[in-house]
């Protein structure tokens, strides 16, 4: 399961975003070093939404993280149409800003506590204009109203007074009202109830179609990832693991690491079968020192020595869906 | 929960236990009334979202709300005994040695100062009265039990050393160490990862099999409820909405709560971009609960009565299936209600109509 | 608020009054008038109808002294607490936001400035201007105060960094002297006020220390410091001169600490509403 392997990668002129051979790692004190990105290939079309799905560990915020240069990856490439981001000076990104916004887990953190709700979702107003105090009062209410909070009864309120889905939807009031191309969702909906995760989706994809947006979809849930995504990208141990559409990777798994985040799902449905024996065997080796060639082989029961000494390339399974592993459980095309 | 089962096997039963917290907003009823019975061996589940009363129920029972604002009504009769009424000693014997409890964060379940293997040494010989040696020996014992690989290697480690699903399970293997008859599990895998959930959920289900122990699963996803109880409560608001054996629970999901949670819920069955039936609103304010029906604002099958008298939990058709409801799922009244909401044009059954029009108003897993 | 803390913070706004505007007060006495030299009253009296706290060894109404010696203690934790908090605040959650080189250059000199005894600084202001009055005393303790407050202002200012909002405060795009400004700090501040409390009690007490090394105000200013120090002297014959200003400094310090838990504990219900 390697992040080499660009198979899955489509031409240039066809997707907004283009990240090559990701790296971010860091330093974890006496000289060792947390390789949480190593190396991983993906793109984005406009107009998509790429899920990027995976359990702690798997570096799948460090990879939104690194797509806003927050930090800058460690090396690799992060296109942006024509543009190289990691290429720009802190003040070019920084100008940038305006074109990819992030929306974060914990819905009240992500707002000033001191601050009240019409000021926190002006503040990209006041960076970037319009400068005009009442045409961003314009613009704030009409994106507050757009979220479903009540601008008039929200304006001077301080985040601590709403709940953590109204919170969520301030954030993403805030991240839309500069009306950027691309938005990135670290996990948004782990932290909210369940009642309250339909609200924040449907809200997304509402949102989504309205404003054109692009999403990168980033949770460990892995039926929310289906509920919402047009591709899905499975990640391990900051490594790609396999790349499909979502209806496809559910309904026929390549890579054995899916089919036991697939398995592990508990199904509301009593009559679903539990499986006892699912991964006994299972504990995350540390992203210090991960397992040499596939780093899934530690806990995969099909691993070979093949899988230890060599890292899989990104194969073609079937159309747009890809996988990297030497031993995958559908056969590669070709 | 029917009267059929011999009554030795009866372990815990509440009856309208209410626990009130008093703050200076005013007094919030976390628990409105709740009462259930639990048999040796059998797992009841206990599901709700945040601030529904599932953990301030459980800590009650278990009498660990500490604090001087807290007061708790009603009888919880363990072995023949009201744990309600106890003096706090007596509690503190039956802590590990009769009742346990495994919490949501093992991170803070633990002293992140004392190496993991002098908790759970400690423990044993508390309670048990055992020497060192003796108790290391039965904390080996334990940790292989709970599946931990290299067990002597990791009694020596810090709990930081360990990953979330070790702790975890180093919480059980404490939790279990004397043997105790009823287990409470809040959360236990909320904080883990989905395949360590899997883990942590098979090992807790196996071990009471094997003690025929009783467990209590308060958990908010109804997945983990679906596969691992045998009973089920539904709480909204602090008071129980629906009781049934899980089984016909999923089959045949008689209040809009249960109906709508599970609807909520994204699948992986669902087709990509499935428009969830989300409910809308907030659960309700805890310290002055609205009269009537706690779920009436978001309910799309409500009606005139709901919203002035509490509906009482009751069965109908089958004694083991209890809800609250004046207009439940699947029901004529049910049934006639949604469709005068969606006439007039209430947000919220419009909105499930237009997500779920095939199954709205008819219940089921939809 | 209950009773007790209200008597405290009554006791508290009291002293302020007193010390602000106590040459307006009715009936108070001069505290300086040495009663002796003009025949009206004797040294070391007890409390009596015209002295209501009595006179100290130099036929000073006491009730006078103490009111304007609040004065002194009042300036000079101010001036430590306003200094520490705009000064020390400020650098502290700088250093705390920005970290790197920054931080290393500014803790180096705190640190510096932390370890070189006070005492002895103090001692060479003092003999290097000649003066000893209550704008040098405030000074010296002032620029002293700095390193606490700025340590202080750098752990919380650490921790606030890392909440999510100062992340999305820079993918919005905004520079990091604004997020300083309108993120860190005023987030910064409850802990700062906290701290700032604490250490007022603290720096009145010290003001009462150094004049009883003589390193305060001199007579015939009042401090309460050197009331107790002066009343040293005569203390086997008359205890009164050195109980009042004692007293005086115990409650006001006790003020500080019981409102400041009030304050403390009301600010810390509200962030666990969240």
């Amino acid at each position: 399961m390697a992040g080499s392997g660009k198979a899955h990668l489509r031409p240039e002129d066809e997707v907004l975003i283009r990240v090559e051979d990701l790296v971010v790692e860091f330093p974890s004190g006496r000289g060792r070093t947390v390789k949480a990105v190593s190396g991983i290939s993906f793109d984005i079309a406009k107009g998509e939404t790429l899920g990027l799905v995976g359990e702690s560990g798997c570096g799948k915020s460090t990879t939104g993280r690194a797509l806003i240069q927050l930090p800058s990856p460690t090396s690799g490439s992060v296109r942006h149409g024509l543009v190289e981001l990691t290429d720009l000076s802190d003040e070019a990104m920084r100008r940038r800003r305006t074109d990819i916004q992030m929306i974060f887990q914990d819905p009240i953190s992500s707002l000033n506590p001191r601050r009240t709700v019409g000021d926190i979702v002006a503040e990209p107003l006041r960076v970037w204009g319009p400068h005009d105090k009442d045409e961003q009062k314009v613009l704030v209410d009409r994106m507050l109203d757009a979220v479903g909070i009540d601008p008039d009864v929200a304006r001077d309120k301080r985040p601590h007074e709403f709940s953590g889905g109204q919170c969520q939807r301030i954030s993403i009031a805030r991240s839309l009202v500069v009306d950027p191309e691309l938005l990135i969702c670290d996990e948004p909906v782990s932290a909210l109830d369940v009642s309250v995760q339909a609200q924040i989706l449907n809200l997304l994809e509402d949102l989504k179609a309205e404003y054109g947006l692009t999403l990168v979809f980033i949770a460990h849930d892995l039926a929310v990832v289906k509920n919402v995504s047009d591709r899905v990208a499975v990640m391990y141990l900051g490594k790609l693991c396999e790349v499909a559409a979502p209806d496809t990777l559910y309904a026929e798994a390549a890579h054995p690491y899916t089919a036991l985040l697939l398995g592990s799902i508990p199904e509301p449905d009593p009559s679903a079968v539990l499986d006892e024996d699912l991964a006994v065997a299972g504990e995350l080796p540390s992203p210090i020192d991960p397992p040499s060639g596939c780093r899934f082989r530690t806990r995969c029961p099909q691993a070979s020595e093949l899988c230890a000494s060599e890292e899989p390339q990104m194969r073609e399974v079937s159309a747009g869906h890809y996988v990297a592993c030497h031993h995958p459980l559908v056969a590669v095309a070709g | 929960m029917s009267d059929a089962v011999e009554t030795d096997r009866r372990l815990l039963t509440v009856t309208d236990l209410r626990t009130t917290f008093s703050i200076s907003a005013g007094d919030v009823q976390a628990v409105r009334g709740v009462s259930f019975a639990l048999d040796r061996g059998r797992t009841l589940g206990i599901v709700g979202e945040s601030g529904c009363g599932k953990t301030v129920l459980a800590r009650s029972i278990m009498r660990l709300n500490l604090g001087s604002n807290v007061t708790t009504t009603g009888m919880a009769e363990f072995a023949g005994r009201d744990l309600l009424s106890l003096p706090m000693a007596d509690m503190h014997e039956m802590w590990g040695m009769e009742l346990a409890m495994v919490f949501q964060d093992p991170m803070t379940s633990l002293n992140p100062l004392v190496r993991v293997g002098r908790q759970v040494t400690e423990h044993l010989r508390q309670h048990l009265g055992v020497g060192r040696a003796e108790a290391a020996r039965t904390a080996v014992d334990l940790l292989n039990e709970v599946r931990i690989p290299e067990p002597e290697a990791r009694l020596k480690a810090y709990p930081h050393e360990l990953s979330g699903g070790m702790r975890q399970r180093i919480c059980i293997a404490i939790a279990l160490a004397c043997e105790p008859s009823l287990l409470f599990a809040d959360e236990p895998t909320t904080a883990l990862d989905v395949t360590v959930q899997h883990q942590i959920l098979n090992l807790l289900g196996r071990e009471q099999r094997e003690r025929d122990m009783a467990m209590v699963l308060v958990t908010h996803d109804l997945g983990v409820v679906a596969g691992r109880t045998d009973d089920t409560l539904v709480m909204y608001a602090g008071m129980v909405v629906e009781q049934a054996p899980t089984e016909s629970l999923f089959e045949e999901m008689r209040h809009p709560y249960s109906e709508a949670l599970l609807r909520s819920l994204p699948r992986t069955s669902q087709a990509s971009h499935t428009r969830l039936a989300a409910i809308t609103g907030r659960p309700p304010d805890l310290i002055d609960p609205p009269s009537g029906c706690a779920f009436s604002p978001r309910c799309p099958y409500v009606q005139p009565r709901c919203r002035e008298e509490v509906p009482p939990l009751s069965a109908v058709d089958d004694p083991d299936h209890r809800f609250a409801c004046w207009t439940p799922v699947g029901s004529p009244e049910g049934m006639d209600a949604f469709a005068r909401n969606v006439a007039e044009g209430l947000p919220q059954a419009v909105a499930v109509d237009l997500a779920a029009p095939s199954s709205a108003g008819r219940g089921g897993a939809g | 608020m209950p009773l007790f803390t209200r008597l405290c913070l009554g006791w508290l706004v009291a002293i302020v009054f007193g010390a602000i505007f106590a040459d307006l007060i009715p009936g108070l006495q001069d505290p300086d008038y040495q009663g002796f030299l003009f025949g009206t009253s004797t040294t070391n009296e007890p409390p009596s109808l015209t002295h209501l706290l009595g006179t100290d060894n130099n036929s000073r109404d006491i009730l006078a002294r103490i009111v304007y010696g609040a004065r002194v203690s009042l300036v000079v934790s101010m001036t430590a607490v306003v200094m520490g908090t705009v000064f020390g605040g400020f650098l502290g959650a700088l250093t705390g936001f920005v970290r790197g080189k920054t931080d290393a250059v500014i803790m180096a000199s705190v640190d510096v400035v932390l370890a070189f005894p006070g005492l002895v600084f103090l001692l060479m202001v003092v003999t290097l201007l000649g003066r000893r009055d209550l704008l040098v005393i405030a000074g010296v303790v002032g620029v002293l105060s700095i390193p606490p407050y700025t340590r202080v202002a750098r752990a919380t200012a650490l921790a606030v960094s890392r909440r999510e909002f100062v992340m999305a405060a820079r993918a919005i795009g905004t520079r990091k002297r604004t997020i300083l400004f309108r993120e860190i700090l005023p987030n910064c501040l409850p802990t700062l006020m906290a701290f700032a409390l604490v250490n007022a009690a603290v720096i009145i007490l010290l003001e009462g220390a150094l004049a009883f090394l003589g390193l305060s105000v001199q007579p015939p200013t009042a401090s309460w410091g050197n009331m107790v120090n002066a009343a040293r002297v005569d203390l086997r014959i008359n205890v009164w001169p050195v109980v009042w200003p004692s007293l005086a400094l115990v409650f006001t310090v006790y003020s500080l600490n019981v409102v400041g838990d009030h304050i403390r504990r009301s600010k810390a219900v509200r962030s666990a509403a969240l």
